[in-house]
């Protein structure tokens, strides 16, 4: 496998990663991955420190004043790159979709907000959309299925993209998802403030998965993937969850999404 | 009618374990959502004709007071009468005043979800008069003294076995070993019963799901026909509408139409779609001799001066809710009042009070879906975050809840200090979960670990990761 198709030079674009904090927290393989990707793609990929949350949680819940704080400190960060990017359709529509909305009424962020918003797209999007990518170097050896995550499908219309990057990695077969674009009850906070209501929800989606008969369910948000794992794994359903980028980077060897990873510890634990 | 919505927790837990509940609601996941498609799809201008729909309803509710008055003077030219009423008591009482002045002992009624929102069976029920529903679905909730569960599809929360049961139950007078397993024989029983009432009424009362201001006409839409007879057959017809049903003109009525029956049931058109204009006239050979028109505001004006605004342009097709996974996970009853679904989570803290109903915006993932198909572009999930800003500045919001995004936001808008606080809880999580990969309970959790195990992280953060990584490449770049 190539380790980068098109090396970067000092014409490239300077790429800003939005790692997303769930990334940031759960799962740091899938930022490393976005960053192959990008690199591949030709693209400088700078990672700002001053990044945390995008701010969903508070402007979800009706919190509009920590969103819009959490919003400028994120237009701050982000200042002076050529693209914004994030492993998330849900992060990356609420700087493009958002934000602007969010900061409309502030004369001092407005126009900031509207840049940003004009700079930023989701991870896969970018790499078809504007860096034109066709095809990635990557191997994957299984039946995969994909759920299409409710932001980045209806708000950014990511659909055709991650299915048309993923018939090129080898070894790769896709099983359409029955019902892949029904919401699979993550909503942020709402799964832990109806978890009833989120539980049936998710309880579809592993029935759709299974039916789907793949043994690896991707997604292009880690909200949904935690949610979709987590549940799989409380089922007994023995199906995989992992972040689209980890395949497309040719970055899916560790463990996947809930399962643990292979220490000695583990070895010792399995003997024993 | 009576509120639960702010029982909405404890009606969705009941729900969620309703096995003939679950199996019902199939139905609207199953029937509605496909049929819709492939009506949408026969279209080609559909999305043209939902701009048109949408830009005809913006600038009605833009000169409402406008249309309203134009409304009010084809009506009365045409020899009916039009009671403006301010709130649900106002119109309950002249409807009752009317009533009362003939005489009338039984009322037939087509479908109106108006006359559920004041609560209108109930009232005259208690002033002696009986309301006899005459849509199916109604009939059937009316046996089993339910509320709707679904705007359009009345009783969906019923199979047909159970409606077997109750039609045995209360039709004593058929012979007990009729065969009734057939929709079809549901139907035509429903149909028996209701013939003698038809001819027996004093007053028939239906909705409208339009009024056209250029003629001062209500419209009526139904597969059933029952309005019809409804409307036509009594010595008084009375429309409850409200004044957000207001169209400019029959063109523009006849657009509105085309997206309603697609979005609604998949039909290219319902079976049924009467225009009634005032009682009738020396030359008609029949119809009511009194039309009377109930137009209710109960909190519509506010909503028109208000970020909700946009909700009013809604068209009752019931889509939102067809599409709406949590509608599809409690039914319509869970969400306590008149209005359900989406529409309803945007409707009901307008007309009976925030604090009245402030889980129903709450209980969305904000999916889209609805958005993505109504057929009137109400962004539904916009409005209900809406009421959700309300919700914080009014310091409803539940404490617990509160506090927690407090906290979470104090760390988020302090980066250095949050990578610092997260880099040590990640590596403490990530120890503790690195045997099993996953955690079956956590502290603090117990939302997501009641149903689901919660991924363990990795241990290191990536901005960690990545400003080691970073650090040492730059490091040897330098030793170079
Ligand atoms: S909000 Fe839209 S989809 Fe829902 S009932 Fe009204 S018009 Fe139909």
């Amino acid at each position: 496998m190539s380790e980068s198709a098109e090396p970067a030079s000092s014409s490239s674009p300077r790429v800003g990663l939005f790692v997303t904090c769930l990334v940031d927290l759960f799962r740091p393989s899938v930022g490393f991955a976005a960053v192959k990707l990008l690199e591949e793609a030709g693209c400088r990929v700078e990672v700002p420190s001053q990044q945390t949350c995008c701010g969903q949680p508070a402007y979800n819940s009706g919190d509009r004043a920590d969103a819009q704080d959490l919003a400028r400190q994120t237009v701050a960060a982000f200042e002076g790159f050529d693209y914004v990017v994030a492993p998330s359709g849900s992060c990356a529509a609420m700087l493009r979709e958002h934000y602007p909305a969010l900061l409309g009424e502030d004369p001092r962020w407005a126009e900031r907000a509207r840049a940003l918003a004009a700079r930023t797209w989701e991870l896969v999007s970018f790499l078809t959309d504007v860096r034109g990518v066709q095809a990635v170097a990557a191997r994957f050896e299984g039946t995969v299925t994909y759920h299409d995550s409710c932001s980045g499908l209806r708000e950014l219309g990511i659909r055709a993209q991650p299915r048309a990057l993923l018939s090129t990695v080898a070894g790769l077969r896709l099983n359409e998802l029955p019902d892949a674009d029904v919401c699979c009850g993550f909503g942020g906070t709402f799964c832990v403030k109806y978890p009833e209501i989120s539980n049936v929800m998710v309880s579809e989606k592993v029935t759709c998965i299974e039916a789907s008969g793949a043994q690896t369910v991707l997604a292009g948000d880690l909200g949904c993937l935690l949610n979709m794992a987590g549940k799989l794994h409380r089922a007994g359903v023995a199906v995989r969850a992992r972040h689209v980028a980890e395949v497309l980077a040719g970055m899916a060897d560790g463990p996947a999404i809930g399962e643990p990873a292979p220490t000695s510890d583990n070895a010792v634990a399995a003997k024993g | 009618m009576h509120s639960t919505a702010r029982a909405f927790k404890a009606n969705a837990r009941t729900a969620v374990e309703d096995p003939q509940l679950k199996r019902a609601l199939r139905h609207v996941k199953e029937g509605f959502i496909h049929k819709r498609a492939k009506a949408v799809a026969r279209l080609p201008e559909f999305e043209a004709l939902r701009d048109a729909a949408r830009a005809i309803k913006d600038h009605t509710l833009a000169h409402l007071d406008l249309y309203l008055e134009h409304y009010e003077a084809r009506v009365t030219a045409h020899g009916g009468q039009v009671h403006w009423c301010v709130t649900a008591a106002d119109a309950r009482a002249a409807v009752l005043d009317i009533c009362r002045r003939v005489g009338a002992k039984t009322v037939t009624k087509g479908k109106s979800m108006i006359a559920e929102e004041i609560a209108l069976n109930e009232h005259l029920e208690a002033n002696g008069i009986t309301p006899v529903e005459t849509d199916l679905g109604e009939y059937i909730i009316q046996l089993r003294h339910e509320p709707p569960s679904h705007i359009i599809a009345p009783a969906v929360h019923l199979t047909k076995d159970v409606i077997e049961a109750d039609f045995r139950a209360k039709h004593t007078h058929l012979p007990t070993g009729r065969s009734l397993g057939e929709a079809r024989e549901l139907v035509d029983e429903a149909r028996t019963v209701l013939r003698e009432r038809f001819l027996k009424a004093d007053v028939g009362i239906t909705g409208a799901n339009f009024l056209v201001a250029e003629t001062g006409s209500s419209v009526i839409v139904t597969n059933e026909g029952n309005g019809d007879l409804t409307q036509i057959l009594p010595r008084v017809h009375i429309v409850v509408a409200s004044l957000e049903k207001i169209v400019p003109t029959l063109e523009d009525l006849s657009i509105i139409l085309r997206v309603l029956a697609r979005s609604a049931t998949g039909q290219e058109f319902s079976t049924y779609t009467t225009v009634s204009t005032g009682p009738k006239r020396p030359e008609d050979p029949d119809g009511p001799e009194e039309y009377h028109v109930i137009l209710l505001d109960n909190g519509r004006s506010a909503m028109l001066g208000s970020v909700f605004r946009d909700a009013l342009r809604c068209i009752r097709c019931g889509a939102c809710m067809n599409h709406c996974p949590v509608y599809h996970a409690v039914g319509g009853h869970a969400y306590g009042w008149v209005y359900p679904g989406p529409i309803g989570a945007v409707l009901t803290p307008a007309l009976i009070g925030l604090e009245n109903a402030a889980d129903l915006p709450n209980a969305s993932t904000f999916c889209g879906r609805c958005e993505a198909v109504c057929p009137m572009e109400i962004p539904l999930p916009r409005l209900m975050r809406h009421w959700r800003e309300q919700e914080f500045a009014r310091h409803l919001t539940p404490l617990a809840a509160r506090t927690g995004l407090g906290l979470w936001a104090f760390f988020a808008k302090r980066p250095t200090l949050y990578r610092w606080a997260m880099r040590a809880a990640m590596k403490a999580l990530g120890r503790l979960g690195r045997r099993r990969g996953r955690f079956s309970t956590l502290p603090l959790a117990g939302g997501w670990t009641r149903f689901r195990d919660m991924p363990a992280p990795e241990g290191e953060t990536f901005q960690a990761a990545w400003a080691a990584r970073h650090g040492r490449a730059r490091a040897q770049g330098g030793q170079r």
